[in-house]
């Protein structure tokens, strides 16, 4: 049911002119896909969704709005071609899960193996109690050090493409900046 | 009982998504994004009682919070065009 009110929500962002409205729409999309988020368990990334996705991002845009102006333009160009595209990569993807195992199967391999040994071994191994922050600090060390390496050199960049402004000790633009970063982390 | 609850909250969901879809004016459209919230954690909150999880209730009340937040921002964005502090002289920006 949440999914079919995405899709509503899609094809209205998809449909309308109205920019604005466009905004409004996808801070109702984020919201959707938080509470699907919720109710598959995953509370942390369902309140990065709804912070960021319904939050800032909708404020970022809004910004944008305020630069440029409030109507899309119509265009007129066919369509067909990049719509073949779009459905041949959508089957492939479908086609490439089909082989997963369900959705919380007792027989998937990371519930055969992983599971057990992190429930088991982490806290001897690594020494902390949580197994979650085990996981995410420890055995998923390096990936969260590229993240951390990716979300640097956005923030980087933001600065560059920000910081040399005219009045570049305003404290908008200071404050301006981190909210980006934080959307190039979703 | 939690089920009939969960029924009318989709059913206002759709009314809600359905203001935001036509609703001629902006402000009918910020106000319906702001139902939505309010609908999305009144979801969650009943589908934690649902489920067995009343811890769900929590993250319910973080929702409002953000969604309180985001709607003063949206509003404040639309009445003075930034975030920051005003360009010169008033404090209306300090709302």
């Amino acid at each position: 049911m949440i999914l079919f009110l995405m899709a509503i929500a899609a094809f209205g962002i998809i449909k309308l002119r109205n920019l604005f409205a466009v905004v409004m729409l996808s801070g109702i999309f984020s919201l959707l896909a938080a509470s699907l988020y919720v109710h598959l368990t995953a509370v942390d990334v369902a309140f990065t969704e709804a912070s960021v996705g319904a939050g800032i991002s909708t404020l970022l845009m809004l910004a944008t709005l305020a630069i440029t102006g409030e109507y899309e333009k119509k265009h007129t160009t066919n369509n067909l071609f990049p719509l073949l595209i779009v459905v041949v990569t959508g089957a492939a993807l479908i086609y490439g899960t089909l082989d997963m195992p369900l959705y919380g199967a007792a027989n998937a391999p990371a519930n055969l193996h992983l599971i057990p040994r992190f429930i088991e071994q982490s806290g001897t191994e690594i020494g902390i109690p949580n197994i979650v922050t085990s996981v995410l600090a420890s055995y998923r060390g390096y990936d969260t050090l590229g993240e951390t390496v990716v979300i640097f050199t956005a923030a980087i960049g933001v600065l560059v493409l920000l910081g040399r402004g005219r009045n570049r000790w305003r404290p908008g633009i200071s404050a301006d900046a981190p909210s980006k970063d934080e959307e190039n982390e979703v | 009982m939690f089920i009939a609850a969960t029924i009318a909250i989709i059913i206002a969901m759709v009314l809600a998504l359905m203001r935001a879809l036509l609703g001629p004016t902006i402000y009918d459209r910020v106000l319906a994004v702001n139902l939505f919230g309010t609908k999305a954690l009144l979801l969650i909150a009943v589908m934690g009682f649902l489920t067995d999880r009343p811890e769900f209730l929590d993250i319910a009340l973080v929702y409002a919070l953000i969604n309180f937040i985001a709607t003063i921002a949206i509003m404040k964005f639309f009445r003075f065009a930034h975030l920051g502090h005003p360009h010169q002289g008033d404090n209306l920006g300090d709302l």
